[in-house]
């Protein structure tokens, strides 16, 4: 295979990942930072006291991600075909990753939020603010910087989740390193897969810790 | 148990009663700012167990523009009883009423139309560390959704009372505890409140910042009219600034009254033992006491300088009416509540014709004395 082949192959495979990763991460977090609000502020004596439901969501999370993705990826075909009219292709594997991405970045949102101190909302409550005002104004404004870094490892976690969507016709790098690296044996281009992972993995990293640290105003220096 | 002011306990009759809920605004300048009625605090009862009683029938007052304080060893139930002033607790029976309206009565949205009206700092200032001092200020404003002018023009006055006027843009992290406690004052103060609660404000300052936070609040009560509740284990900061106090002891109101009458005549033993950690009595004397006295001990006495007494060389002439050697072993003289104060702590012989020439000489002069205890 000429290099040119070579490289043909892998900003396709690259344009595949980041398409999967970014669609699947933003409305996977979308739907996810909700839950995990609810989470984290619907135990007993909390903002919005609902604790079975909070019961209920935290099975149905705790389900969700203990299910092996590849298991999962194959569980909802019925479910992928309603969404996008196919079970096969890129599209059609945004939805499992999508379905992962939920429960994943939920309970990330949870734990940022239950480090934020009751303080802050035992103030917020004696200024006369309302539970969405304190969701809004305190919570998500304090969880900033944990919030960015949850993303950030979402993000992550995501690009090694679509490495296995190849088993639907996703594509990506991991489908093309597994068909062409291993299946057809080319050493080289594993390598050259594994080279662009890590690169991706380490600018995504960069970028969101970046963005954490912008967000952080807690160890400022003069 | 009330606090002895004339103007607070001329409540007008309707309020003693169960009154109808009226609005804020049509309140009487002579009635309290703040009233608890019997009222108790349970904790974690469930199913017939009968829980923690944090508050066992508080009857208590504070006086409209007043600074009251509540004082209390950790675990009296002082911050319980603060935080049923704006609704972050409920009372289990009994009825806390703020201004007239019963808090207890009051629906979610009137709650929140009341904590509007009064403001609330904290012991770790609880500021959020995601927005500058200006924003933190501003924070209620936008709760309560003033619009962006307004805040600004109401924000920059605030931080200037406060003295931060040059520290708007910065962040609680790069903020002293003391400027935090400033930053914590403007943003109770930003809604305009009629009432400010203040819950261990100075407990986490160090001695210096104490005095200035302390002075700012006086300043803010005089200047603005506010009304000031605050608790605290501290005696030295009801001595500083409460122009009434109680002393709460186990979930009870135990001793109330002017602060100036309380320091000088404590009557219940929680509230001695408050002040004799504000007397600063040396460690190895207050280790020593002893309650009875045997043979060829000395009694220790605190003799109490106020009012006519504060200006008479009275010490003088104890010894030489005694006959007998008169220790100086503590003293000093204060200001509580604009009045001189002065308190000294003797020590003499406790043989009984020595202790009989003293008690007549203090009858004589109206000196107040309180007996310690007796050393070896």
């Amino acid at each position: 295979m000429s290099p040119d082949m070579m490289f043909n192959l892998l900003t396709k495979a690259l344009g595949q990942t980041l398409q999967m990763v970014v669609i699947a991460g933003l409305i996977g977090s979308l739907i996810g930072l909700p839950i995990g609000v609810f989470l984290a502020t619907s135990g007993k004596g909390e903002l919005f006291p609902a604790p079975a439901v909070n019961r209920v969501i935290g099975l149905i999370v705790n389900a969700a991600r203990s299910t092996p993705f590849i298991i999962l990826v194959v569980a909802i075909i019925p479910f992928t075909r309603l969404v996008t009219g196919t079970s096969i292709g890129t599209y059609a594997a945004i939805v499992p990753l999508t379905i992962a991405t939920i429960p994943f970045f939920a309970r990330l949102v949870e734990a940022a939020i239950r480090e934020i101190d009751t303080g802050l909302i035992e103030a917020a409550r004696a200024m006369g603010a309302t539970p969405m005002q304190i969701v809004f104004k305190v919570l998500l404004a304090e969880a900033r910087p944990a919030l960015m870094a949850a993303l950030t490892m979402t993000m992550v976690s995501l690009i090694g989740y679509s490495a296995m969507v190849g088993a639907v016709g996703g594509g990506g790098l991991g489908d093309l390193g597994i068909r062409y690296g291993y299946q057809r044996f080319m050493p080289e281009m594993m390598l050259a897969v594994v080279v662009v992972l890590i690169v991706l993995v380490q600018l995504v990293q960069s970028a969101g810790d970046l963005l954490a640290r912008r967000f952080d105003k807690r160890n400022r220096k003069n | 148990m009330t606090i002895p002011n004339a103007a607070a306990n001329a409540a007008p009759p309707e309020e003693a009663g169960q009154a109808p809920i009226r609005p804020l605004a049509a309140s009487t300048a002579a009635a309290p700012m703040v009233a608890f009625e019997a009222v108790t605090k349970r904790f974690g009862e469930a199913g017939g167990k009968p829980g923690f009683t944090a508050l066992d029938g508080i009857d208590f007052t504070v006086a409209r523009g007043a600074i009251t304080g509540i004082i209390g060893r950790s675990g009296a139930g002082k911050s319980t009883l603060i935080r049923l002033v704006n609704g972050l607790e409920k009372a289990s029976s009994g009825r806390v009423t703020v201004d007239g309206v019963e808090v207890g009565g009051l629906s979610e949205h009137g709650l929140r139309d009341l904590r509007r009206q009064v403001g609330m700092i904290f012991q770790h200032f609880n500021l959020l560390t995601s927005r500058t001092a200006f924003d933190n200020v501003a924070l209620p404003l936008e709760i309560a959704g003033v619009d962006k002018k307004t805040i600004r023009d109401k924000v920059t006055p605030l931080l200037d009372l406060v003295g931060l006027g040059d520290k708007a843009g910065r962040y609680p992290s790069e903020l002293s505890g003391g400027q935090k406690q400033r930053v914590g004052i403007a943003r109770a103060l930003a809604t305009s409140p009629k009432l400010l609660l203040s819950d261990e404000a100075t407990s986490a300052l160090d001695p210096e910042t104490t005095q200035s936070i302390l002075e700012l609040l006086k300043r803010i009560n005089a200047e603005l009219g506010l009304t000031v509740l605050l608790i605290t284990h501290e005696m030295e900061v009801v001595k500083e600034i409460a122009t009434d106090v109680a002393v709460i002891d186990r979930g009870r109101i135990v001793e109330a009254g002017s602060t100036f009458d309380v320091y000088a005549s404590p009557k219940h033993e929680t509230t001695r033992t408050l002040l004799a950690t504000a007397l600063k009595l040396p460690e190895w004397l207050r280790n020593g006491l002893k309650a009875q006295p045997s043979v060829g001990d000395r009694v220790l006495v605190r003799l109490v300088f106020f009012g006519e007494t504060a200006f008479k060389p009275l010490t003088g002439r104890l010894v030489s009416e005694l006959g007998s050697d008169v220790n100086i072993l503590a003293g000093g003289i204060e200001e509580i509540g604009g009045k001189p104060f002065g308190s000294l702590v003797v020590s003499y012989s406790a043989a009984p014709d020595v202790v009989e020439r003293a008690n007549r000489f203090y009858a004589e002069t109206g000196l107040s004395t309180e007996v310690l205890g007796y050393v070896a």
